[in-house]
């Protein structure tokens, strides 16, 4: 086992949770990429959109951060260092995975940011479930595509 | 400009920057823990395969911290910058929340990508995932439609 990407995971996953614990102590909110940012492309709240974009603009900077610092503070998988890693598919296979993903966590209310990590932090029955399906339904996917088929550049 | 406006406009430019710094930790963090790379997040779900532990220990790691901290938190009666906290009550399994679930797990298994770290690997500017953030941006809509 990769004992570094580990690490790296584990302090990553602390900062995340961090971010949670802010934006619910100073704004009161629930740390959920797709609620935040889906609420303010489809519905543009009047009065309640300005902390949402700066939220897109902050995450986006992020990794930008990362890579400015040019620490090698990055994990991608086989490249020690890099920060962002390689698409895994073409526009095709994109074009459909971006579609279900927009209509799901638009219907479930939710991500593996919203129910993943604040909705279990906060034991919410809902989240627990929709964590487990959405886990469940990505690992079959995964199985499915790698071992039955082999599609889309996925080994 | 009164006090009370000044006031007010002070608490709005606070609420943008504390929605910042959220966002600002929330991408230092996938970008740290890797999960901007799609290859780590199959490499997890692929079970059968070469099996890759590291979303087990961002999930963990993010967990712990937030069930700590919002725990802190909650022993204060309203969020630092005003308002109430909005926490979701709703508790009922329906359709919408486990159907949505599955068909963003489909969507999660094909790509590699949740919204978090598709939004916070723009920087990194491929067609793919610019093709990918389009249609999930149809897909918000179309289901605020079928929620309807």
């Amino acid at each position: 086992m990769d004992w570094m990407a580990s690490l790296q995971g584990l302090a990553g996953g602390v900062l995340i949770g961090l971010s949670a614990t802010w934006l619910m102590a100073t704004l009161g909110r629930i740390a959920g990429i797709s609620g935040i940012v889906g609420n303010l492309i489809t519905q543009r709240p009047k009065g309640d959109s300005a902390w949402r974009f700066a939220f897109l603009l902050g995450l986006i900077s992020g990794p930008l951060v990362i890579m400015l610092l040019g620490s090698g503070l990055g994990n991608v998988a086989g490249s020690p260092g890099e920060v962002i890693g390689a698409p895994a598919g073409g526009v095709g296979l994109m074009l459909v995975a971006g579609l279900l993903v927009g209509v799901g966590t638009g219907l479930g209310s939710g991500c593996t940011s919203g129910h993943g990590v604040c909705g279990l932090a906060r034991l919410a029955p809902r989240s627990m479930a929709a964590t487990g399906v959405f886990l469940i339904m990505a690992i079959v996917t995964v199985y499915i595509s790698r071992h039955l088929i082999g599609i889309g550049g996925l080994q | 400009m009164s006090i009370a406006m000044n006031n007010l406009m002070n608490s709005s430019v606070m609420k943008t920057c504390a929605g910042y710094a959220a966002g600002l930790l929330f991408g230092l963090g996938l970008a740290v823990s890797g999960m901007t790379d799609p290859a780590r997040v199959l490499g997890f779900l692929d079970v059968a395969g070469a099996w890759d532990p590291t979303l087990m220990f961002v999930l963990g790691g993010a967990v712990m911290t937030t069930f700590i901290g919002y725990r802190l938190v909650f022993r204060r009666s309203a969020p630092v910058l005003g308002g109430v906290f909005q926490r979701p009550t709703k508790r009922e399994l329906d359709a919408k929340l486990l159907g949505g679930a599955a068909l963003f797990g489909i969507g999660w298994g094909l790509s590699g990508y949740c919204p978090g770290p598709a939004i916070a690997s723009i920087g990194g500017l491929s067609l793919p995932l610019t093709a990918m953030l389009f249609t999930m941006v149809i897909g918000w809509f179309a289901a605020k439609r079928l929620a309807q």
